[in-house]
């Protein structure tokens, strides 16, 4: 009883926002890629020592990024995702 | 006669509606197929299409069309009388905004989920378009303004509001960050939450604010006005799950309570009805009943704004088609439900005929004040609450749905500008800060033209804007009407409830047009007259694109 009203209050709460808080975690993790793979597409970044071993951990998601930054190719001379 | 008389009735012809005529209108003009794969499944992506449970879906459809406009509407429409108003939410509730809610929702789920807008497009053509751009840039303005005086009103009438309303945007705030970063259980949250807000009214019943007379030569009114659309303006800002989110969903839970209270009081207080059914001496500045009562209830009768709602989020989470009659014709029977209350509030909540005549002696009434004070009198008698705590309380509930509209409605203004901003290329306009700016700007200027500085109080630009959400019904209920007559279904479902409102927006716009000119208001008078160019637009647009279907399916129906 007490499970299936906070399951319906966590849908009241949740359903209606899902894709503009689906949104504003994309703008976020966009700004992020953006600062990890900054010093490859010639923006100096001085923490680029840094982030350069979270690249990586990111490549999964690298594809869908330019694409959505309007790139149709990938800006990385040493890293083609298609 | 008696309130509970009145619910039995409302409440009666609700049900009846739901249980034939959304029945009928499921089974032999919309169809609706159990076996159809709605969006929410179809282009199921766990973001925007996610297949939901009907009643949650009801819910939080509900709470996004209910807002201040069927407690307002009503409010001010009971100077005629209950009568009229009360016949004109009971049957527009069943065979307007139930068909209308309820096909906006099934055309969308018939066209991969897509909004009203993007269908008038498809289905009527790209100028009928423009004219549904212009009507909604139009209404968000309307909104916001007029929201804008009615919570600066109430905040002056009721000093004790001042303190819960605040209160609630930091709880909001404290719960989007307590869910989102520290993962904290929505149960507890909300029971916390919801606490803190009713001991905040209380709390403000104790300590009412109020702001001095005169500052910087600002009276009161347009001292509140300018710092609600100061905070409505950063709130459009923030991220959404910091205050939108958690906003809207305390507003939705204190909706369910506010109701469930104000029907129990009168059930149990059973109060007779002060006011007259047709008020046969209205104050000398009402306007006409007909047309005027059709645009002065909007919301509670039929609105256009639900249509946005149906289609733009609802559509893409209906788990199954035949959810559709549930959720979108309850939905508008949600309103009408609020809708009632607020006309029990504002006639049976006043002890005698004289005390409401003194009341509503202007058409230009605080009909909200009537809303806080004939409930919280109810709430008395039936359930005991304090006359100040109930007062607040009922101020409140209307404060928070005025303002969390606002919320959005300056947020949707923001992305419109900066749509602009990309379509003829002006970097300036694009920005966060310049667009949001100029859409608060706009609104200030509409809410001081409409009389927000002079602290009259009059709520002059209501009607306006009840005509302008009418007219987005119109334009629904001609998409809706195109689309069934492209499937060859019967069209008289939303030819009727079409026509009616075309045949009243435009002469309650022509003699609030003679209203604003010789009140020398020419901001006023020009928002008027756009809205008439719109108007018979619509009409113009409804005649060719029926013409123009029936053309074409006489040309394909072979012989």
């Amino acid at each position: 009883m007490l499970s299936e009203l906070g399951y319906l209050l966590k849908e009241f709460y949740n359903a209606p926002f899902r894709g503009a808080v689906a949104r504003a975690k994309r703008q976020n993790d966009d700004l992020f890629m953006l600062l990890v793979f900054s010093e490859m597409v010639g923006v100096p970044n001085p923490a680029s020592y840094f982030t350069l071993e979270l690249q990586p951990l990111l490549y999964d998601d690298f594809h869908a990024w330019h694409k959505r930054m309007g790139m149709d190719r990938s800006p990385l001379e040493w890293f083609s995702c298609c | 006669m008696n309130a509970i008389a009145l619910i039995a009735i409302g409440g009666g012809s609700f049900a009846l509606g739901y249980y034939f005529y959304a029945r009928y209108l499921s089974e032999k003009i919309f169809r609706l197929d159990p076996n159809f794969v709605t969006p929410a499944h179809a282009q199921e992506d766990g973001v925007d299409y996610v297949p939901t449970r009907k009643v949650i879906l009801w819910g939080h459809h509900f709470a996004a069309v209910a807002g201040a406009s069927p407690i307002v509407g009503p409010a001010i429409a009971v100077v005629w009388g209950w009568l009229p108003a009360f016949l004109w939410v009971t049957v527009g509730t069943v065979f307007f905004a139930g068909v209308h809610d309820f096909g906006a929702l099934w055309a969308s789920v018939r066209n991969q989920g897509r909004s009203i807008g993007a269908l008038t497009e498809d289905i009527v053509g790209p100028r009928a378009r423009s004219i549904f751009m212009i009507v909604i840039f139009l209404l968000l303005l309307m909104v916001n303004s007029v929201f804008g005086i009615i919570i600066a009103n109430e905040h002056i009438e009721v000093p004790s509001s001042v303190i819960p309303t605040w209160i609630v945007i930091l709880v909001a705030m404290a719960m989007g960050f307590m869910i989102y970063k520290k993962g904290m259980s929505l149960l507890w949250l909300t029971i916390i939450g919801v606490s803190v807000l009713y001991g905040a009214i209380y709390v403000g019943e104790l300590v009412p604010l109020s702001l001095p007379d005169s500052m910087f030569g600002l009276s009161t009114p347009a001292q509140w006005v300018i710092i609600l659309f100061v905070y409505a303006g950063i709130a459009s800002v923030l991220p959404v799950w910091l205050l939108l989110q958690p906003r809207d969903y305390v507003n939705g839970v204190q909706l369910f309570i506010g109701l469930a209270l104000l029907y129990t009081a009168v059930i149990i207080a059973s109060p007779t009805i002060v006011a007259p059914a047709i008020n046969m001496n209205p104050p000398a500045d009402a306007p006409p009943l007909v047309p005027l009562l059709f645009v002065t209830v909007a919301c509670g009768a039929i609105s256009g704004f639900h249509g946005l709602v149906a289609s733009g989020t609802t559509s893409k989470q209906l788990n199954k088609e035949p959810d559709a009659r549930p959720v979108g014709y309850l939905g508008s029977v949600g309103e009408g439900t609020l809708a009632l209350a607020s006309i029990i509030a504002c006639t049976a909540g006043f002890a005698t005929l004289g005390e409401w005549q003194g009341f509503y002696g202007s058409f230009a009434t605080d009909g909200l004040r009537a809303w806080s004070l004939g409930g919280a009198n109810i709430m008395n008698a039936g359930i005991g609450l304090p006359l100040g705590v109930g007062e607040t309380l009922l101020a409140v509930m209307a404060i928070l749905f005025a303002a969390t509209t606002m919320d959005a409605g300056v947020r949707l203004q923001r992305y419109i500008v900066q749509e602009w901003g990309k379509i003829y290329n002006i970097p300036f306009l694009q920005g966060r800060t310049a667009s949001t700016v100029i859409s608060v700007l706009a609104c200030l200027l509409l809410a001081f033209g409409a009389g927000a500085g002079g602290g009259s109080g009059a709520l002059i630009i209501w009607p306006l804007f009840g005509t302008s959400n009418q007219l987005l019904g119109a334009l629904t209920l001609m998409v809706l009407t195109v689309f069934l007559l492209k499937l060859r279904r019967p069209i008289w479902v939303t030819v009727i409830p079409l026509t009616f409102l075309l045949i009243m927006t435009i002469p309650a716009l022509i003699i609030q047009l003679a209203a604003f000119w010789r009140a020398s208001n020419y901001l006023l008078v020009f928002m008027d007259v756009v809205i008439l160019g719109a108007s018979i637009l619509v009409a113009l647009e409804a005649v060719a694109a029926l013409g123009r279907t029936r053309r074409e399916l006489a040309a394909t129906t072979p012989a």
